[in-house]
């Protein structure tokens, strides 16, 4: 079957098999191998990538679902060499170890950070919490995506305030 | 946090990680991550009974069926003279079963296809004749003299493997028959399984050409598998070249060598291209090694005073169905002996007895040295056994019998000399930090009110770092590791090790010690491991071997670097070597502090400028064989609340203070404290792998054999102490395993005290809610 998926902002058209998962659609057809698998029972999150900006597990979802839609997964991260906030902090907060969950940590709080830009420790673990960390403890994690909020809230701030500024210029 | 580590002497500091750019990216490259041209894909055909005769394979229609290229049975293997393979406890196991079955989820059949969902598609289409045998799940039922015999290709006709032994037991006796006080108790540490959040896989890519293979493989020990797959295969070892990529977690689960491994071999050796295996989770914790599953009775005689006296400990060992466990060759046991823990006993008598059953073979040292967790925490809980029977605080009762610190080097009942530590600090200080004597005032009003909080204590020593070549081998090979060291002419290094990390920060902790050494920025060292073509032959990662023989290692290898560099160093500054010292940064000259040489200096010289007669370059490699394993020390405490209502433990705080010797990076060792105490969190309380009468596992996936996730673990706190290891080259002792090893320990001790005023003396990990909630409910507690 003929699917076509924008994934990371380029357009793929290619002949799957309807059984196809798309996590190895992702992973064997694109070679994205970023998106990890971890287990056979959607335990793991592992393979967490964002379909149309909802994260899903995409061992879960077949290839076909993803057809007309757009996929981002964590080789999207990091743009023009420019690492994403979410990535400077799981470095810095040592967030990972074998680094095996740590895509599908990372686009898991990538989709948490959209809808709760400020989330609580307590939030941050129930968000994360299809995401099976067998190495950290999780403690660290958790700081991690604390410290991006606080990232990312600076920087719209700054942007905001470049723009007010910018505005003051002009007038 | 400075993520650039330009800053010279980098010991003891929190740098990040060099391996984590690749890995955030995604840029990571797992085992599945290997895609060859023409590769193929292997699927393994597994046993729905636990034991049966094969009467028939017949595997013509999967041979038939689209994109297959190959399917292998045991016959196959039999014919090329490997249907058995030798296991690292000197047993042998089945690759592919040949005339029986001998576990559940046992290895039947191999079906290689152009594509894994054809693979699997074919596996379907294999028909296995089975004829159910009489199943034994229970070890002890095993042992009975009417037990069906479950290895019949075995010389001796029963299930009783082993019987080893340490200690003294005419001295423990004699101890036992005078002594005031004695407590026995039967501890049960669950069968688990480690886990790693990426199975194991592997791709063999045979070429018939060079008559090389080389082998993909998720491997905690690359160069020993080369060896082992040299002697099974008969391959030459030379053109056998492993190469184990990033591994996503090990935990010991790697270590073995496994059927799949060889199946994927032979079938790249009949085909000529490459073949790929990557179990699914359900495969993982089926058939690759297990952890644990003692079944232990300890007793220990004491004074009334609690004064320790003797251990005395009796163990049956279910090691399923073939005895594949990775211990040292002569540790049966492994280091279970350690069991006296950090207390002063005078003696103590130690016996382990073997069993088969018809359960997943093993175990593995699974985050611990070999059976260290399962002595660590048997001592831990008869201690709180001996504290309660004398009503002893068991804070009091430990340093009442804590081996003192002007003891060490200290010689243990069963024959381990101890390098150093300081327990008492240890203790004191996590007292301390938990406000000790705060939580014992609010439990005890708790108490007064019908609640039910609990704190238990766990106070462990370690013993790791596997380890003097005198005692120890695997398979016959020495315990060392190696560190090999090249200094380019810019003063960039490359350096390899033996060693093979699977998250543990090698790449990072190991170019912070060699750049100390060779007086750098840890940035200007490249660290590689993992490639037998390349890296200096060692030993592995595991058991927390790895800073303690591969960080020695690099250690004196950096050394070895400079006595060279010393030389070429007088050579530029004109004097005589004896007049040339090293202050940490630069060679200088003695009395002359303005006049010096970097190390940078002295690289260009190596290859441009050498003093006459010298050998140009700049490396060394150095084997190092360490005199004595390493002795971390730890103390933890948990403090719990239950629930009346449903029985569920709530971990409110845990309190880890470690004493590791020496730092290399505290990060990274705090960021190991983590890991290990959610994973002995996980054992305490959610992870047993179960088998009914028929041998069925209980727990084949995530969804019945737990794992913690965010909202299940708690928050952690760690401090530390340290005491060097006095023969170690940096002091350093390894910390990976410690928070494995001593946690469970702790949680059950808070649990059991919790439940006290009940008269409860000990549960059984884990320890699920329901178990807590039919205890309160037996005492009519059920709100
Ligand atoms: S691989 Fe998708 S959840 Fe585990
Ligand atoms: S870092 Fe290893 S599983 Fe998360």
């Amino acid at each position: 079957m003929i699917i076509r998926v924008k994934v990371n902002g380029r357009l793929y058209e290619s002949d799957v098999e309807p059984r196809t998962l798309l996590a190895y659609y992702l992973r064997e057809e694109l070679k994205l191998t970023g998106t990890h698998i971890g287990c056979d029972t959607t335990s793991c999150g592992a393979c967490t990538v964002l379909l149309d900006g909802k994260a899903v597990k995409s061992c879960t979802v077949l290839a076909v679902q993803a057809n007309g839609r757009e996929v981002l997964t964590v080789e999207s991260l990091d743009q023009d060499g420019q690492l994403h906030p979410l990535q400077s902090a799981f470095w810095e907060e040592h967030a990972l170890q074998c680094g095996y969950c740590t895509p599908g940590m990372l686009m898991a709080s990538y989709a948490l950070l959209q809808e709760n830009p400020m989330p609580t420790e307590a939030e941050i673990r129930e968000g994360l919490s299809g995401n099976i960390c067998r190495c950290t403890g999780y403690v660290n994690i958790v700081k991690a995506v604390q410290s991006a909020a606080r990232t990312m809230a600076d920087k719209t701030r700054e942007a905001l305030g470049e723009v007010a500024a910018s505005g003051t210029a002009t007038d | 946090m400075a993520l650039q580590q330009t800053e010279l002497r980098p010991m003891g500091k929190s740098i990040g990680r060099k391996e984590d750019p690749r890995l955030i990216r995604g840029k990571g490259r797992y085992i599945d991550d290997i895609m060859l041209p023409n590769m193929l894909y292997m699927c393994v055909l597994r046993s729905p009974y636990a034991h049966a005769r094969i009467r028939r394979i017949d595997a013509s229609a999967a041979l038939a069926a689209p994109g297959v290229k190959l399917v292998i049975t045991g016959e196959d293997l039999a014919g090329m003279n490997l249907a058995w393979m030798p296991t690292m406890a000197g047993d042998t196991q089945m690759v592919l079963a040949t005339g029986k079955v001998l576990f559940q989820y046992q290895e039947v059949a191999a079906v290689v296809a152009e594509t894994r969902a054809q693979a699997e598609d074919a596996l379907q289409l294999i028909e296995v004749d089975y004829e159910p045998l009489p199943v034994v799940v229970d070890p002890f039922k095993a042992l009975e003299p009417d037990a069906p015999i479950l290895r019949e290709d075995k010389e001796k006709k029963s299930n009783h493997i082993f019987h080893w032994e340490a200690g003294d037991r005419e001295q423990t006796e004699a101890l036992f028959r005078d002594a005031p006080v004695i407590v026995k108790q039967d501890v049960r540490f669950p069968r688990v399984h480690p886990s790693p959040l990426e199975p194991c896989g592997c791709v063999a890519d045979y070429n018939s050409a060079t008559g090389r293979l080389t082998f993909y493989v998720t491997s905690q020990a690359p160069h020993a598998h080369r060896t082992v797959l040299a002697m099974v295969s008969g391959l030459p070892e030379h053109q056998i070249h492993v190469i184990s990529p990033d591994v996503g977690g090990g935990f010991g689960n790697k270590v073995p060598v496994y059927p799949g491994y060889v199946c994927a071999i032979v079938a790249s050796l009949k085909l000529g291209v490459p073949v790929k295996w990557i179990e699914t989770r359900t495969e993982n914790i089926t058939s690759t090694n297990f952890a644990r599953d003692y079944h232990m009775t300890a007793e220990i005689a004491a004074r009334e005073d609690g004064r320790v006296l003797a251990l005395r400990v009796k163990t049956v060992a279910d090691h399923g169905a073939f005895d594949a466990a990775a211990d040292p060759s002569k540790f049966p046991a492994g280091l279970f002996s350690i069991v006296t823990g950090s207390y002063d006993f005078r003696s103590a008598f130690v016996e382990v007895d073997g069993v088969y059953t018809n359960k997943a073979p093993g175990g593995v040292a699974y985050r611990c040295s070999f059976r260290v967790t399962e002595a660590s925490y048997l001592i831990e809980r008869v201690m709180d056994v001996l504290a309660r029977r004398l009503q002893m605080d068991p804070a009091e009762l430990r340093l009442r019998n804590f081996i003192r610190k002007d003891q060490f080097p200290y010689h243990s009942p069963t024959g381990w000399v101890y390098d150093s530590g300081d327990y008492e600090k240890t203790l004191n200080l996590a007292l301390q930090r938990i406000g000790y004597a705060e939580l014992r005032k609010e439990q005890a009003e708790k108490r007064a009110r019908g609640e039910f909080m609990g704190i238990g204590i766990s106070t462990f020593t370690e013993i790791v770092g596997a380890g003097p070549g005198h005692t120890f081998d695997i398979m016959g090979i020495k315990m060392f590791d190696s560190a090999q060291i090249r200094v380019h002419p810019t003063g960039k290094v490359i350096a390899r090790l033996g060693v093979r990390h699977q998250g543990q920060g090698h790449e990072t902790t190991f170019a912070q010690i060699i750049a100390e050494e060779l007086g750098l920025s840890a940035d200007d060292v490249l660290i590689e491991e993992g490639d037998t073509d390349t890296a200096p032959y060692g030993l592995g990662t595991y058991a927390s071997r790895s800073t303690p023989t591969a960080g020695g290692a690099a250690a004196l290898c950096g050394r070895r670097i400079r006595e060279k560099a010393r030389k070429i160093a007088a050579h530029l500054l004109e004097v005589g070597e004896d007049d040339v010292i090293w202050d940490g940064l630069a060679f200088t000259v003695k009395g002359l502090p303005g006049r010096s040489v970097s190390m940078k200096d002295v690289a260009f010289a190596a290859y441009t400028n050498v003093p006459e007669g010298m050998e140009p370059g700049l490396e060394a490699t150095y084997y190092y064989d360490p005199p004595n394993l390493t002795f971390p020390n730890g103390a933890y405490i948990a403090v719990v609340d239950i629930d009346k209502g449903t029985g569920a433990v709530k971990v409110r705080r845990f309190m880890a203070v470690d004493d590791c010797g020496n730092v290399i990076n505290p990060m990274i060792v705090e960021g190991q404290v983590h890991g290990g105490l959610t994973e002995g969190f996980a054992i305490a309380f959610m992870q047993d792998i179960p088998y009914d009468a028929d041998g069925n596992c209980l727990a084949p996936n995530w969804m019945d054999y737990l794992v913690p996730t965010s909202l299940d673990t708690p928050h952690w706190e760690t401090d530390r102490t340290v005491t060097p290891s006095p023969h170690h080259p940096i002091g350093a002792k390894g910390v990976g395993e410690s928070p494995n090893v001593g946690s469970p320990a702790a949680f059950v001790n808070a649990v059991v005290d919790a439940l006290s005023p009940l008269g409860v003396e000990h549960i059984d990990m884990p320890i699920f809610p329901w178990k807590v909630w039919s205890i309160l409910r037996e005492h009519g507690i059920d709100e």
